[in-house]
């Protein structure tokens, strides 16, 4: 295929092309105009890099064509402030990382629906198309193509800023970027062909690029690393899901657990008590560390969550630590600990799962029979599904 | 920009009483000195309303509102903030974000 090559420069350019996106936006504080031109140099460079050969700069040349499209459209429109964003453009404006930050955070800011929040970032940081953002998350492409406009019209009318906020905001709106990104992972990590969790992870480096000293926006980095280097061996070859503990660890991705350790370690260095991104990672770093399930290091990880649910409180995260007590104290304790979670995680098929798992490994196969099948009928889908009627059958 | 900052009652809310709480009277000070208020008051409650409207091509005129909400606006105020982080601040620092919630409409200008 002769456009190989091309597509190659171009995903290669992603972040460049995001950060182009990015200076046009605060330049002309036109977010259609930007999008447009980019989008425009984005299919010239399609057409014309074939035939001429792919640029010694690839971003450079898109950065030229996008600004010089841009002039074109704004002289055009001959208002007064178009000439004033003409004049802006005309001086070269420099991309900077700043800008793709003043993006990424003007993307996530809370004013905004978080679904508008994860579309526009996948749209305008990642460079995703509104068709693939649409099939990504199972909605026709006019209704995210609505949400998207929405969005940007809310930025528009409500003003927005387009910045990095301000000291006294910041932790809380990085804390907001790094949900969002959390996100898109989660939405991808359930799925077999996992595009968006490569995609939440080429975010979580490009941000921890921007702001190194983030110690959360690392722990979530080594996070998405941990979880990430499993992923050959979550799904079997018939598509199904296999529990942790049935993982063949050694088609573990060891470049991706060294890194995800090392950035743990990094984010650790800063001194700071870990927020919830870095405990959780510390949570898969036990997993990823042990040789095998039995070897699980189920104090630290208990440890971990209490921490946890002190630093982000939910009852999730509370039946993640009923688990690990489990683990950790025998499953008759762990049933006692489940006990107390029902008022909270009513109707979430994991709480009558987890007991199941408990009755099973107890022996006690009536009772597991019984909550797996209460957790079968709660349970969002066909993945969850074949696995809980799996343990049923193995009963 | 200016905003239209309405002050929400909800007597369903509780509040938590937080170190940085301020009265009405600091948070008005606080926002007269950067001149961020143009103008704003409080609103006697919905048992002083009366709502006009034309039906069958003549003036009616009724008491109230009265709606199902619980919740009512006691008041409000209009901002001119540089962008809407700047307007999140003032209202988040206002005595009724804690135990009531504000609203904040950007300003839509006629002919824009």
């Amino acid at each position: 295929m002769t456009d190989d090559p091309v597509r190659a420069a171009l995903a290669e350019a992603a972040t460049e092309r995001a950060a182009i996106l990015a200076t046009l936006i605060r330049v002309t504080g036109d977010w259609e105009l930007a999008e447009d031109c980019v989008q425009d140099a984005v299919e010239r460079a399609l057409s014309a890099w074939p035939v001429e050969g792919v640029p010694a700069s690839p971003a450079g040349w898109l950065t030229t064509v996008a600004r010089h499209r841009a002039i074109d459209l704004l002289r055009r429109r001959a208002t007064e402030r178009a000439k004033l964003q003409e004049v802006a453009l005309m001086d070269e404006p420099e991309t900077s990382p700043e800008d793709l930050l003043r993006l990424v955070f003007t993307c996530c800011h809370p004013a905004l629906q978080v679904e508008a929040r994860v579309a526009l970032t996948l749209r305008t940081v990642a460079g995703l198309s509104t068709a693939e953002i649409a099939h990504a998350f199972l909605v026709a492409e006019p209704t995210m193509s609505q949400r998207l406009r929405r969005a940007k019209g809310k930025i528009a009318h409500a003003r927005i800023p387009y910045r990095v906020p301000a000291p006294e905001q910041l932790a809380e709106r990085t804390g907001g970027v790094l949900a969002v990104l959390y996100l898109v992972f989660n939405e991808g990590y359930g799925r077999r062909d996992g595009d968006l969790a490569a995609e939440a992870l080429r975010l979580s480096r490009l941000l921890v690029d921007l702001m190194p000293s983030e110690d959360e926006a690392r722990g979530l980095l080594a996070l998405l690393l941990l979880q990430q280097a499993r992923r050959a061996t979550r799904f079997d070859r018939n598509g199904d899901l296999v529990p942790m503990e049935e993982q063949d660890r050694s088609r573990w991705d060891e470049a991706m657990v060294a890194e995800g350790l090392w950035h743990l370690r990094r984010a650790g260095s800063s001194g700071r008590p870990p927020g919830p991104y870095r405990l959780q990672a510390a949570i898969a770093a036990c997993h990823v560390e042990a040789v095998d399930a039995a070897s699980t290091d189920w104090a630290r990880i208990v440890e971990l969550y209490d921490a946890l649910a002190v630093a982000q409180p939910s009852p999730v995260i509370e039946l993640n630590r009923a688990i690990a007590s489990g683990f950790l104290n025998g499953f008759e304790a762990g049933l006692e600990a489940l006990d107390g979670l029902d008022a909270a995680l009513t109707g979430y098929y994991l709480l009558p799962a987890a007991r199941g798992d408990f009755l099973r490994r107890l022996g006690r196969s009536a009772a597991a029979r019984t909550a797996y099948t209460a957790a079968l009928g709660l349970a969002p889908g066909e993945t969850e599904r074949r696995l809980l009627e799996r343990r049923l059958a193995e009963l | 920009m200016k905003y239209m900052m309405f002050v929400v009652v909800d007597p369903d809310a509780e509040a938590t009483p937080r170190e940085e709480d301020i009265t009405i009277e600091e948070w008005l000070e606080d926002v007269e000195t950067h001149g961020t208020r143009v103008t704003g008051d409080r609103l006697r409650p919905t048992s002083d309303a009366t709502t006009v409207r034309i039906s069958k091509g003549e003036v009616l005129v009724t008491d109230g509102p009265f709606t199902e909400s619980k919740e009512w606006i006691a008041g409000f105020d209009i901002l001119d903030c540089k962008d809407l982080d700047e307007a999140i601040a003032i209202a988040a620092r206002h005595p009724q974000a804690n135990g009531g919630k504000i609203e904040l409409r950007p300003f839509w200008p006629l002919g824009e």
